[in-house]
């Protein structure tokens, strides 16, 4: 086992490098000039000229990401800011915790919502409670979630005047947008726990559990449920890591200060060194999380555990 | 009017299948006894009827879109469709267990062997947890797996042990009967041979009756005491072993034995039942074979046969016995 | 002649296959047809499409009719859907937008599904150092977050119409790449194309001709659905800015406009918010039926 893991850590530092690349890469094509960004528009020209032989910033392609490459994993330093001049990293640090709170409570929320939900479709399939289910479910997945997030600010904050629209310091400013991320993921959930359900119960061992006389209850939670469950437990935490860096869209409208915001602000203010890091962060945080969802699937499911034994 | 030597009888029943697309009359006037100790075979092909007519006794049936529509199981003295779910439940698994066709999937992957052995004493038998592993292992010592393997997962054994497992599962709570849905189709000849085996070996040691479900003539010699052969959901022929090898009456099982390879004689082609079995939506009026029948008369299109008794102790549904003009007819 | 009456068989057997493919797809239509929802789903895209193609004859008021005296109107008869701040018929605008709605789906999923699919495939049959390689780069591409990637790719490119479609095209790759390549990996063992490969055809004929054919299933359910990705993500770009730029209707920037205007005037961001919904929901309930045509196994 431990093998495995060490080998798709290994696995991982060729990913790394390459969403470094092509990060870089992207953001050295992006029209702005770094100097001119840094020292402001009204700077003269020579100033600018001299930042940039400072900065490296005529040096070849290659030469500059090498030494990026370099910094971050020598000295964990993967730039400073243009605009705010503070270490990309300390940036990114001070916005986590914000994104990683926005995210876990969104998954509770979609949890708690969406499996038992799920499950009941599942086993009254076809009946009201299904019906409705699956189409509200089929409208939260088609919902964009930003304007989910506009017209819940719409109704509880200016009709109801019940919450908070922007900010995310008290449990009150984290409903809405907990809400907003929540419902669409519990959407995604419902919809997946129901086939998932639904699957395993036509399996034949369901009948075979019927056939030794157990309780239908007991068929359900300790048979079909368990076996379900391993599939959505791989949604859950795929779902998880997006939102640490892909919920941008609600983190901008509710004003969360967190990862995805700073990097939408960055893109806009061409702040790249912040972009890099930011994307570099995510993408490495995403990737631990798919190795643990990985892990943690061979250990709920016996076949897969006995492959890596 | 049941007979109380009988452990299991079975009387018209019938079993349909109700979908947008059409009514299946999967299983139609049924009737079968069984005494204590003895085997039942259930011959015919694919879609026949026979697992539905299994499932039908365990009322394992999925009630939409199945159905029972009429008829009586009784068990014991007891119809079995009068009781409730969960008076039916403590039959399950305990009195009468069943066996299905595909041990690969009959397991659930995620629980180890012995807690689903477990699971089916604990249910019946007043015992805990521990008593119920121990029990667990002893069933698979019975069914030849070393006990130590209680804690291996499903996936971990071959297609033959897990059908073991399977049957220690069936057998855990020494049931009267045991219903068997082609147990060893599934597995290769040399694995099958074994199952067979062991099958019979606790068969006779826990003296249980048992209903074997098959299209394979050659289990049925070794296995059952007596045989019921059905056709598009009827049977048409019901009678001991010893009958139905030395003289079949009804042309379908006249066929089945034709159609099998001879290796002692120097066939050069095979004697197949011309025609299809029909579409279970659209049956054939009156008799469902006489389309394929090669002694078909004008009366098998427009009347289902009623069941006519032969000699003793042998059944069928045909024209060709009904009465004793017919009897020339068939050559005898 | 061997070789002629080989080349007569391989037509003969192109004339069977293509009939029995032409009645393949009538049953799989017909199964559709049977499907309510699916319909639903259907007859809402038809609206989509015809209100995208006649657009200029349905809406009563231009994209850009600036009319400041009629700023800001509530819903009424003239204006179904109201007036934005500058005046202009959001009604109209709307429509227009599902023109620019459709185009952004069409294309993105197009690039997304040739460059994937052809990648997918290359990586699929030749197997080895080529496929590794090749699902490396697509593991590179999905260890960011779709959305972010897309925005990424639009800063870097620049704003525009074209550019979203490229980024959103982009982002989109590895799903196709996936499904092909699994096509292929099951499909390449069997038979056909054994057979195929006897009778000397090459490999990209095999790829083309037998391969893709045959995997086509999967890949019409996720063109479905990335088409109504494609339309949601373009409309998020919008709505940070980073798209398309005004005065061009596209749904996600009429939103994003509207913002402002929330407290007041709700109908600014409700009803272009409402058409996106509803264009998704039809995708998806076509997208959902269209996987149980093509798989009946699948539903109960």
């Amino acid at each position: 086992m431990h093998k495995y893991i060490l080998r798709r850590l290994l696995m991982l530092i060729p990913v790394i490098l390459g969403v470094t690349f092509i990060i870089f890469t992207m953001m050295y094509f992006t029209p702005g000039d770094p100097a001119r960004i840094m020292l402001g528009e009204a700077a003269a020209e020579a100033d600018v000229i001299r930042l940039r032989a400072e900065l490296g910033l005529d040096d070849p392609f290659l030469v500059q990401f090498g030494r990026y490459v370099k910094d971050a994993v020598v000295h964990q330093d993967i730039g400073r800011s243009y605009t705010t001049k503070r270490p990309v990293l300390e940036l990114i640090m001070t916005r986590f915790p914000s994104t990683l709170n926005l995210a876990a409570l969104g998954i509770m929320v979609a949890v708690i919502i969406g499996i038992p939900t799920g499950i009941i479709s599942a086993t009254k399939q076809y009946s009201l409670f299904d019906n409705v289910a699956m189409v509200v479910a089929l409208l939260g997945v088609s919902m964009p979630n930003f304007w989910q997030g506009l017209m819940m600010i719409l109704v509880f904050s200016v009709y109801l005047g019940w919450l908070p629209s922007s900010g995310f310091n008290t449990p009150a400013h984290m409903v809405l947008p907990a809400l907003t991320i929540g419902t669409s993921t519990a959407a995604i959930i419902t919809r997946m726990t129901r086939s998932s359900m639904l699957e395993v119960i036509r399996q034949d061992y369901i009948r075979t559990a019927r056939a030794k006389g157990q309780v239908e209850s007991k068929v359900i939670n300790r048979h079909a449920l368990k076996n379900a469950l391993i599939p959505i437990i791989t949604v859950i935490g795929l779902q998880f890591g997006y939102l640490l860096g892909g919920a941008v869209l609600t983190e901008s409208i509710f004003a969360v200060p967190g990862v995805g915001r700073l990097m939408v602000d960055s893109i806009r203010s061409r702040d790249f060194p912040v972009v890099q890091g930011g994307v570099l962060f995510i993408a490495v945080t995403f990737s631990f999380v798919n190795l643990i969802v990985d892990i943690l699937y061979a250990f709920v499911d016996p076949r897969i555990r006995s492959q890596y034994k | 009017m049941s007979n109380n030597n009988m452990l299991l009888e079975v009387k018209d029943l019938n079993i349909h299948y109700i979908s947008h697309e059409g009514t299946v009359k999967a299983v139609n006037d049924m009737t079968f006894e069984i005494a204590k100790g003895e085997t039942l075979g259930i011959v015919g092909e694919t879609g026949a009827g026979k697992t539905t007519t299994a499932l039908g006794i365990m009322q394992l049936i999925q009630t939409p879109p199945g159905k029972i529509v009429s008829g009586e199981i009784i068990y014991d003295g007891e119809d079995l469709l009068k009781k409730s779910q969960s008076e039916l439940r403590k039959i399950r698994g305990n009195k009468i267990s069943m066996i299905f066709q595909d041990p690969m999937t009959s397991l659930n992957p995620v629980l180890t062997v012995g807690e689903q052995i477990a699971e089916v004493i604990k249910l019946h038998q007043n015992v805990n947890n521990a008593q119920a592993m121990v029990k667990a292992e002893e069933m698979l010592e019975t069914v030849g797996i070393p006990g130590a393997r209680s804690k291996d997962f499903p996936h971990q054994f071959s297609g033959g042990m897990k059908q073991r497992v399977v049957i220690a599962i069936a057998l855990a709570c020494n049931p009267e009967l045991l219903i068997a849905d082609e147990p060893t189709t599934a597995l290769d000849v040399t694995i099958q041979a074994q199952v067979i085996t062991l099958m019979n070996r606790l068969k006779k040691e826990f003296n249980t009756s048992m209903i074997m479900i098959t299209h394979d003539l050659g289990i049925v010699a070794e296995v059952c005491d007596k045989v019921a052969i059905m056709y598009a959901g009827n049977v048409v022929e019901y009678t001991n072993k010893y009958n139905l090898f030395t003289t079949p009456k009804h042309p379908y099982t006249v066929g089945l034995f034709n159609s099998i390879p001879n290796i002692e004689e120097d066939e050069t082609r095979l004697k197949p039942i011309k025609g299809l079995m029909p579409d279970p939506t659209n049956l054939p009026s009156g008799c469902s074979f006489h389309p394929r029948c090669p002694k078909a008369m004008p009366i098998c299109s427009k009347e289902f046969p009623k069941r006519t008794e032969v000699s003793e102790g042998h059944f069928v549904h045909c024209f060709l016995y009904e009465n004793v003009d017919n009897k020339e007819q068939a050559g005898e | 002649m061997t070789i002629d009456s080989k080349k007569v068989d391989i037509q003969k057997e192109n004339v069977t296959e293509d009939a029995k493919k032409r009645s393949q797809w009538l049953e799989v239509w017909r199964r559709l047809k049977q499907n309510k929802s699916a319909m639903v789903g259907l007859a809402i895209i038809m609206v989509l499409i015809l209100s995208a193609l006649f657009a200029d004859i349905i809406a009563p008021f231009g994209i850009d009719d600036q009319n400041l005296m009629n700023a800001l109107q509530k819903p009424n008869s003239t204006h179904w859907f109201g007036t934005d701040n500058f005046g202009r018929d959001i009604f109209s605008r709307v429509v227009h937008g599902s023109r620019i709605s459709l185009q952004v789906g069409f294309i993105a999923v197009g690039i997304a599904m040739i460059t994937g699919g052809i990648l997918g495939a290359i990586a699929g049959y030749y197997g080895g150092r080529l496929d590794n390689f090749i699902m490396r780069m697509m593991d590179i591409l999905l260890a960011i977050p779709s959305i972010l990637l897309a925005i990424s790719i639009v800063a870097a490119l620049g704003p525009g119409l074209s550019n979203v479609m490229i980024a959103v095209g982009i982002s989109s790759i590895p799903s196709y790449s996936r499904i092909v390549r699994a096509s292929v990996l099951t499909l390449k063992d069997q038979e056909f194309v054994e057979a195929a490969r006897a009778v000397g055809a090459n490999d990209v004929r095999i790829i083309g001709r037998h391969i893709i054919p045959n995997s086509m299933a999967p890949i019409i359910v996720q063109a479905t659905l990335g088409v109504a990705g494609a339309i949601l993500s373009a409309a998020g770009l919008s709505f940070i800015g980073l798209g398309i730029q005004p005065p061009t209707p596209e749904w996600g920037a009429m939103l994003s406009s509207g913002r402002q205007f929330i407290r007041d005037y709700p109908h600014m961001t409700a009803f272009p918010g409402l058409v996106i919904m509803i264009t998704i929901f039809g995708l998806n309930l076509l997208g959902d039926g269209l996987r149980d045509a093509l798989d009946p196994r699948l539903k109960n």
